[in-house]
């Protein structure tokens, strides 16, 4: 359990693992993710489930570089194992036929999107994925997530790829042409803000995926709260999926910023080390 | 043996309060194997021994005290081991000065034999006192979830019949609240390892980083997975918050976030480790449990220069245990009575704002008087603020399998015999009991065992 067997590269900065798990491949279910720590010295980071093949019993996840953690997931080679592995956590997903569905990727948000839209689509939904990233070269996973939409939409930032914009600009138009029953985005935090805020006055169920800082991931430590319509939830076990009309957004965006400086310096001191 | 020495219990050794403030080392010494039999002559050896009454799990005091008077350490062991396999912890953590000791008729006369101190010298000293197990392993097969003190006992009392069984724990590392709650500086991380390892010499298979409910679904445990028991040991893992204005400030901790960071995670030794914490100057702990004065003071050895205890009552009502308040009085802490808070202003610099509270002469449930509000208020000017009001009981199994009945406090309920409302499934520890000790933790997992046995139809050795 727990060996990498494949391992590729999908745009700067960006990995996909395979890992053998088999447990977690059985009972993974739509939106849940993940706990690694590549080295026993490492932090515990969440990430979420791409993908998973049962008969195999491997998993997939795809994870951005960003500082001291992922660069040393990053570094585990095929045939290495990650010191420790736990999943599936989270609420799942709750599939089931709500109509017209919006999902939204946005960067790292692409990865996990793939399977909620697949889920929703074999439940009978009609999907529109809408997937966004700074440029044309981050825009990861298009194949695979066009192959599970009944409409595909592609922007980037500077235009090097799809429409020019954001993927809230493509979000408004359907607004106004489409009846959606529900949106789910999953993205960067200022990316899942606009989108709550673009559907509100619709009264569209808006479903975000929230990113804040984790612990154990069982519940145990409080880390990971979160504000929901005015009341403190444990992302970890009460989510990570939440209602995103009531999130409170600034709350979450302070508490991601908690340990700037000490990221900084476990980045620079694991450099310093290899 | 004179009189007086009766009266006076041979002091324990502790670390010079100058030094062990610098590190995560182990305050107490323990008994010297001469120190050790000198407390234990002072036993009396009662015929009827009300100390035995008072310890959950009844090991025969007097009986592995007089062993030790002869020198015996290791005959004292295998006495202790006959009613409880984890020794080495609860002569540490145990609060034997409400239990057994508080018993001992000595105490009438001067000071209660040092019980804790003495089954501590037992482990220390009475080496590697091997298992016996008994027989080839039985096809019977138990899962056991969570590694805390009730799941590690009731492995053990089955394993001893030869029961094959299976531990599954949540996180990476093996030992529940004893390794991520618990600092090393009261209990020494190999102390654990030692019993853990012990456990898995006896057969006992031991699984991190499964979480019951997720990685296997709890009702599969039963069918696919083909167990013909379930014992639940989850604890009390859910941090319970103050609800007040601030609460979600950057570096207001819950107490097992911040000693999950340092216990397990090793934010102590950041960044050789990844796992950062912040390091407050100033630090505001607020309760007045053994969570409380643990995470006071851990926050004094990251180096704070003043840590404030804050906690609702007196130190009268304060349950932690006395050795570990007056540890904590010694190494600096600073205590704060009849406080609690209302608000957290500011940001790195921060305002603890508190409501003053005054005591009335009525009781409440617990025996306790009750405390009243007041119009005053003080502020405290902290940059870490740690919230240790209490756990409830973890709710993850509970949630996902609806026909467990449950309790008010979203405890598990169980019958004398620790069954839950679901056949082949039992339940022990703060899960069941909700925030409470090692030793009832472990008495709990006895009789959950016991129970279980009877259910596989094992006869039992003991
Ligand atoms: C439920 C969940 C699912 C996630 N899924 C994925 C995924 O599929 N792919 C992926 O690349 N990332 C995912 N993340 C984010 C990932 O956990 C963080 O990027 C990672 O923890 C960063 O660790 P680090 O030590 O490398 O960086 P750090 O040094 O810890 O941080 C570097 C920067 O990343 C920010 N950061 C730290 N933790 C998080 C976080 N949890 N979310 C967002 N930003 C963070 C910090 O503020 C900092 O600016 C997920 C997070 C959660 C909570
Ligand atoms: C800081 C602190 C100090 C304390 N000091 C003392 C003391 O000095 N003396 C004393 O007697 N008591 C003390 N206690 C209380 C004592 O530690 C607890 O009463 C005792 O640990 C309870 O044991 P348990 O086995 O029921 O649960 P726990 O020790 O809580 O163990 C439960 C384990 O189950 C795991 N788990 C939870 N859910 C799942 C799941 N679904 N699947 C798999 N695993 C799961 C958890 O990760 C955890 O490891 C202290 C507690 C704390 C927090
Ligand atoms: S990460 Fe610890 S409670 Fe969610």
């Amino acid at each position: 359990m727990g060996k990498i067997i494949r391992k590729e590269p999908l745009a700067e900065g960006v990995v996909l693992l395979e890992i053998e798990a088999e447990r977690v491949a059985r009972s993974a279910q739509v939106g849940q993710f993940v706990v690694l720590m590549p080295y026993e010295t490492s932090e515990r980071i969440p990430i979420s489930l791409h993908n998973w093949d049962r008969n195999k019993g491997t998993i997939e996840i795809v994870f951005q570089v960003v500082g001291r953690t992922t660069s040393e997931l990053a570094s585990l080679e095929v045939g290495e194992e990650p010191y420790a592995l736990l999943g599936p956590l989270g609420k799942p997903l709750e599939i089931k036929r709500y109509g017209l569905v919006v999902c939204i990727g946005g960067g790292l948000g692409i990865p996990p999107i793939y399977n909620i839209a697949r889920g929703l689509r074999e439940a009978g939904n009609e999907v529109i994925s809408i997937i966004g990233a700074r440029t044309a070269s981050l825009l990861i996973l298009q194949d695979r997530t066009k192959s599970v939409s009944d409409r595909f939409l592609v922007c980037t930032d500077d235009g090097s790829y799809g429409e020019k914009g954001f993927v809230t600009g493509v979000l408004s138009r359907l607004l106004k042409s489409e009846r959606i029953d529900l949106v789910i985005a999953i993205g960067p935090v200022p990316m899942m803000e606009a989108v709550a805020n673009l559907t509100r006055p619709f009264g569209i169920k808006t479903i975000v995926s929230l990113n804040p800082l984790m612990l154990d991931a069982t519940g145990m430590c409080g880390v990971c709260r979160v504000k929901v319509g005015g009341e403190t939830k444990f992302a970890c076990v009460d989510g990570p999926k939440f209602d995103a009309h009531q999130v409170d957004f600034a709350d979450l965006k302070r508490r991601l910023a908690m340990y700037k400086e000490e990221e900084r310096r476990a980045l620079e001191e694991w450099k310093a080390r290899i | 043996m004179e009189g007086k020495d009766i009266e006076k219990r041979t002091p324990i050794p502790e670390r010079p309060v100058g030094e062990r403030v610098k590190d995560f080392e182990e305050v107490s010494l323990g008994y010297s194997k001469e120190e050790a039999i000198k407390e234990a002559k002072r036993c009396l050896g009662c015929s009827r021994p009300l100390c035995v009454e008072g310890c959950p799990v009844g090991v025969e005091i007097p009986a592995f005290i007089e062993r030790i008077k002869e020198g015996d350490f290791k005959g004292a062991l295998l006495k202790i081991k006959e009613k409880n396999l984890l020794p080495s912890i609860c002569g540490r953590v145990c609060p034997s000065e409400y239990q057994c000791e508080s018993k001992c008729v000595l105490g009438r006369l001067g000071a209660p034999i040092s019980i804790g101190a003495l089954e501590r010298a037992a482990s220390d000293y009475g080496g590697e006192a091997e298992e016996e197990s008994n027989g080839p392993p039985k096809p019977k097969r138990v899962a056991v979830i969570g590694s805390g003190p009730a799941g590690l006992t009731c492995a053990a009392e089955l394993a001893r019949d030869g029961v094959e069984v299976f531990v599954f724990e949540a996180l990476h590392q093996l030992g529940g609240v004893l390794r991520y709650g618990i600092p090393s500086f009261r209990l020494p991380r190999a102390v654990i390892d030692r019993q853990i390892q012990r456990l898995k010499d006896m057969g006992v298979r031991m699984e991190g980083n499964v979480l019951v409910g997720r990685t296997i679904p709890f009702s599969d445990l039963r069918t696919k997975e083909g167990f013909d028991a379930v014992f639940i040991a989850t604890g009390a893992g859910l941090p319970q918050l103050l609800g007040i204005k601030g609460e979600n400030l950057e570096g207001v901790y819950s107490a097992n976030e911040f000693l999950t960071r340092v216990n397990l995670m090793r934010a102590d030794l950041f960044p050789q480790y990844g796992t950062p914490i912040k390091r407050g100057k100033r630090v505001a702990v607020i309760g007045g449990g053994n969570v409380a004065m643990d995470s006071a003071r851990v926050a004094l050895r990251l180096g704070a220069d003043e840590v404030y205890i804050a906690y609702r009552r007196t130190e009268e009502e304060m349950p932690a245990r006395r050795v570990e308040i007056e540890h904590a009085k010694e190494e600096g802490i600073r205590f704060l009575y009849l406080l609690s808070p209302l608000e957290i202003r500011g940001n790195e610099e921060k305002e603890l704002i508190c409501r003053k509270m005054r005591l009335s002469d009525e009781l409440d449930e617990s025996g306790r008087r009750k405390v009243f509000p007041t119009e005053e208020t003080i502020s405290l000017l902290v940059d870490v603020v740690v919230v240790a009001i209490g756990q409830r009981p973890n709710p993850l199994i509970p949630s996902l399998e609806p026909r467990l009945a449950r309790g008010r406090e979203g405890e598990i309920l169980v019958d004398e015999e620790m069954r839950t409302s679901l056949e082949g499934v039992w339940a022990g520890g703060d899960i069941a009991s909700g925030a409470a000790t090692v030793i009832l933790a472990m008495g709990m997992a006895k009789k959950a065992a016991q129970s279980i046995k009877k259910y596989l139809g094992i006869s039992s050795r003991r």
